[in-house]
């Protein structure tokens, strides 16, 4: 049964995607740069050069301004988990909920104890116990990115767990599956490293600006060749952790992958779409062309998705209409054993009630056999299970084309920065400065990708979005959506003067 | 080996982690606590500066135990998670607003170009300091008052009415923890101020400070011992899993549980004797006892709202929807594995401690707040 007007559900999406989009505009940052800090820091110890230590307390800083707004976005979004989505909680808290106190435990503590050395301890503690102390932050925060992550790669493929009727819940029946599930390793190793290549483009960007204004060149350079180096190390690792990310889709989540190149009718040696424009007019089931024009590299989506070239696509039409050559069946199929099982639910609930044991063993047994459908009984139609496509495609699009480009720039700019040739490439270093927005613009759009491109799923093909949500009414949600989002903007207007100040100020401006 | 333990003894084991985990909370808000005092404690901008560097090296330790507390209870408790953030829904919202200022406060009061100001940013740090510290004390208080939720045959929540947590607010017996809590943090923040700041007027202020508020201190407290040991208590009976109003019961429970009545006890005197020493004998080390202290009442309280049969979370639309560490725990599965994870926090407590100690084995003294290159919050 669904509580609310679809209103409700819109609005609870909206405050969290608010959240979340605010949240990883400061948490990927944190995550690269806590590293890159730590690099230098490694470097002054060894060299003992005090131009190492004045770089890494400058990029020091601008960490701190960043951190802090990541932060309190992030403990909005350990409770919007509660206050917005307390069926969800209740019905995945069991599982859900571990990750989460793992991180709590094990990454949160270790970040903030040595948060607070690694500003203010240099002169209170060693070098070595500072130096260490700079790395378990970076650590600190990057293990707390693999806990959240987990607990999202549960909710993309869920698994190690069981649904107890008499709960109302699904159970944790194995914890190393849900830890080490490929979807949330893929996940974690993707999303930490599209966060190094921010930090690296934020270190290079400002590094150029520098190089182009004719300040701070020593500590520019350096700078510039620490980030383009990691840079470029973490680029790669991205395009390849993506291109196992996108298996894992056409796997687990193979309505996505199609959401995600727009295709509509499943194809044997698929290829993937290098540039596209969506037909708006294009439905489900008819038989408009899906794009007004597009360029097309042959097979690539086939390899991509099954590592064969040769294989079968589904296309949306498969997905949700079904299609018998290539063994799919249509959602409706599952729409009607999803129903099956629900009422058998709510027949045992009775059924225990009542104390009637031969209706509760009738029940469950009804319940078992159609378990797995259990969450597409609260669908009304096969159609519902397409997330929006227009949004999944472009975001997947972006994503791709400018993680292309920044393996490109970190090259360019290593190599001159090494050849001593930097500073004549003034375009280049414009660029490196321009691509900062350009990191922060990909990364929402993978995070658009994985979550818009799960609809209307909170808990993949277990718990729709409509029945996770809190029962309250849509006015309260809109009324907390809307004063989160005047915070949440002040706090990103005063972060980025904040910044754009400190970084005006420079390495010789001290700490102010 | 925690396999050998049974279902119940497992809730049991993770009440008294997330009993253990209160305390530490209510003691670190010290924090807080010492943000409402900054104009109160300095006379000039370099003093309250020393003020708040000196709770800046600590406030996101108050901010993980938050976290921590709210991850714990998702996961071992998932139905008071559940229940009450999505039920109190108000009240929550607004606690959440009054962490969220605090968190940017520290690194961008003092930053140029910070937009909003200094002012504002003290300003957030009071407000956090004070009405966080206020409505955490009354949501806490419904364990003992109850909420107006009601559970369905999926477990998912329904709040009666329509004011969803504020109505805590019209329950004056709520607000004896709210204040008690609030006086309480100032008087921990003065003894940590007095520990880990190197400058007398400070120390001189923050004494008189500590002598004013546990003036305020004792009738708020004393006021909630009173209510809840005098009220009735929702007891739970196992064998029929059905909940009944009991007079007395919180009373009953300390004394029937003796060694939560023995830590109550200690911890209410531990606390008592670090003002008197802080505040008669000029002490200046009291910190550390006053801390144990208040972790011990702390824990003691909510150990005796969550054994002894006693529903923690009461539903006064429907006692027999309460909570209790029972129906609304994990799985005994998670509570296994969590329990393994659990073994980690005594490491995690020993670096804390060891860096903590590390970091404030020299006082803060003006002279490092005035250094050129300094970093200050």
């Amino acid at each position: 049964m669904l509580y609310e007007t679809a209103a409700s559900v819109d609005w609870a999406r909206a405050q969290f995607a608010l959240t979340a989009i605010y949240h990883f505009l400061f948490v990927p940052l944190t995550l690269g740069l806590s590293f890159i800090v730590a690099i230098m820091e490694t470097l002054y110890v060894r060299t003992n050069d005090p131009q190492w230590k004045r770089a890494t307390k400058f990029w020091m800083t601008l960490f701190a301004i960043n951190f802090a707004v990541g932060v309190a976005t992030g403990l909005i979004m350990e409770f919007e988990f509660g206050t917005n989505w307390a069926n969800y909680s209740w019905f995945v808290g069991d599982i859900f909920g571990a990750p989460l106190a793992v991180e709590g435990i094990l990454a949160f503590f270790m970040e903030s104890t040595f948060f607070a050395v690694m500003f203010f301890g240099w002169d209170k503690v060693g070098k070595g116990f500072h130096l260490l102390s700079t790395w378990l932050v970076a650590v600190g925060s990057n293990l707390s990115a693999l806990w959240i992550l987990v607990a999202n790669g549960w909710m993309q493929y869920p698994v190690g767990m069981a649904f107890n009727p008499d709960t109302a819940r699904n159970e944790m029946v194995s914890f190393w599956d849900v830890v080490l599930s490929p979807v949330a390793m893929s996940k974690f190793l993707h999303t930490i490293s599209s966060g190094y290549v921010i930090a690296a483009l934020f270190v290079v960007g400002i590094s150029g600006w520098y190089l182009l204004k004719g300040r701070d060149m020593l500590i520019a350079k350096r700078s510039m060749v620490v980030g383009a180096s990691f840079g470029l190390l973490v680029s790669l690792f991205l395009a390849l952790s993506g291109d196992e990310s996108a298996y894992n889709v056409a796997q687990k989540q193979p309505v996505k992958l199609a959401a995600m190149e727009g295709l509509y009718q499943g194809e044997t040696r698929a290829g993937i779409i290098a540039f596209g424009i969506l037909n708006t007019e294009k439905e489900l089931g008819d038989d408009r062309h899906e794009f007004y024009g597009d360029i097309e590299i042959p097979y690539a989506l086939s390899f991509l998705g099954y590592h064969d070239i040769d294989a079968f696509v589904p296309g949306l039409d498969d997905l949700v209409y079904g299609n018998e050559k290539h063994g799919i069946e249509p959602a409706q199929a599952r729409i009607d054993r999803g129903k099956v099982a629900v009422a058998a639910f709510k027949e045992y609930k009775a059924a225990v009630k009542a104390g009637d044991d031969a209706a509760a063993a009738e029940a469950r047994g009804v319940l078992e056999t159609h378990i797995a459908d259990f969450g597409y009984g609260y669908l009304e139609k096969p159609e519902d299970i397409v997330p929006p496509i227009a949004l999944t495609f472009y975001s997947f699009h972006i994503m791709v084309g400018l993680g292309s480009w920044f393996i490109v720039l970190f090259l360019a700019l290593l190599y001159l920065t090494m050849a001593n040739e930097i500073e004549r490439f003034r375009k280049l270093l414009w660029l490196g400065l321009l691509s900062i927005p350009l990191g922060y613009i990909a990364a929402e759009a993978g995070w658009i990708v994985a979550e818009v491109g799960r609809q209307p799923w909170a808990v993949q093909d277990l718990l729709p979005v409509g029945i996770a949500m809190t029962d309250i009414s849509s006015s309260s949600v809109q009324t907390t959506f809307w004063m989160f989002a005047a915070l949440f903007t002040a706090l990103l207007v005063a972060e980025i003067k904040i910044m754009l100040r400190q970084i005006k100020i420079g390495p010789d401006g001290g700490d102010h | 080996m925690f396999e050998q333990l049974t279902f119940l003894q497992l809730q049991q084991y993770w009440w008294i982690i997330i009993s253990l985990l209160g305390g530490l909370f209510v003691y670190i808000m010290f924090i807080q606590g010492g943000q409402t005092l900054l104009n109160q404690l300095s006379d000039n901008e370099t003093e309250k500066t020393m003020l708040v560097n000196s709770l800046g090296r600590k406030w996101e330790l108050g901010f993980t135990t938050l976290v921590l507390f709210g991850g714990a209870l998702f996961a071992a408790f998932p139905l008071f998670y559940a229940t009450s953030f999505g039920g109190a829904y108000w009240v929550w919202m607004v606690i959440l607003f009054c962490f969220i200022i605090q968190a940017v406060s520290y690194e961008y009061r003092k930053k140029p170009d910070n937009v909003l100001g200094q002012k504002t940013y003290e300003a957030f740090l009071y407000i956090n300091g004070s009405l966080g510290v206020v409505l955490l004390g009354i949501a806490i208080s419904t364990f003992f008052s109850g909420a107006d939720f009601a559970l369905d045959e999926s477990n998912f929540v329904h709040w009666q009415g329509a004011s969803r947590g504020l109505e805590a607010l019209l329950n004056p017996m709520n607000y004896l923890l709210g204040f008690a809590l609030l006086f309480l943090v100032r008087i921990a923040a003065g003894m940590y101020f007095i520990s880990n700041i190197d400058h007398a007027p400070i120390e001189a202020k923050a004494r008189t400070m500590i002598k004013r508020n546990i003036v305020w201190f004792l009738p708020f407290f004393l006021g909630f011992v009173a209510w809840i040991f005098l009220k009735d208590g929702f007891a739970y009976d196992a064998a029929t899993k059905t909940v009944s109003m009991v007079p007395h019961k919180y009373f009953w429970n300390f004394i029937e549980m003796p060694a939560v009545g023995a830590m109550f006890l200690a911890g209410v005197v531990m606390v008592l004797l670090s003002v008197f020493n802080t505040v008669f004998r000029g002490k200046s080390c009291c910190a550390w006892t006053n801390g144990v202290g208040i972790v011990l009442t702390v824990m003691a309280v909510l150990l005796a709202v969550g054994f002894n049969g006693t529903a923690f979370y009461p539903s006064t639309h429907d006692i027999q929807h309460s909570l209790t560490i029972e129906n609304a725990s994990g799985s005994l599965y998670t509570l296994t594995v969590m329990s393994y994870v659990s073994l980690m926090v005594p490491f995690v407590l020993a670096y804390i401690a060891y860096a903590w100690r590390a970091m404030d084995r020299v006082k803060i003294t003006e002279d490092e707040i005035t250094a050129p290159d300094a970093h200050n919050y």
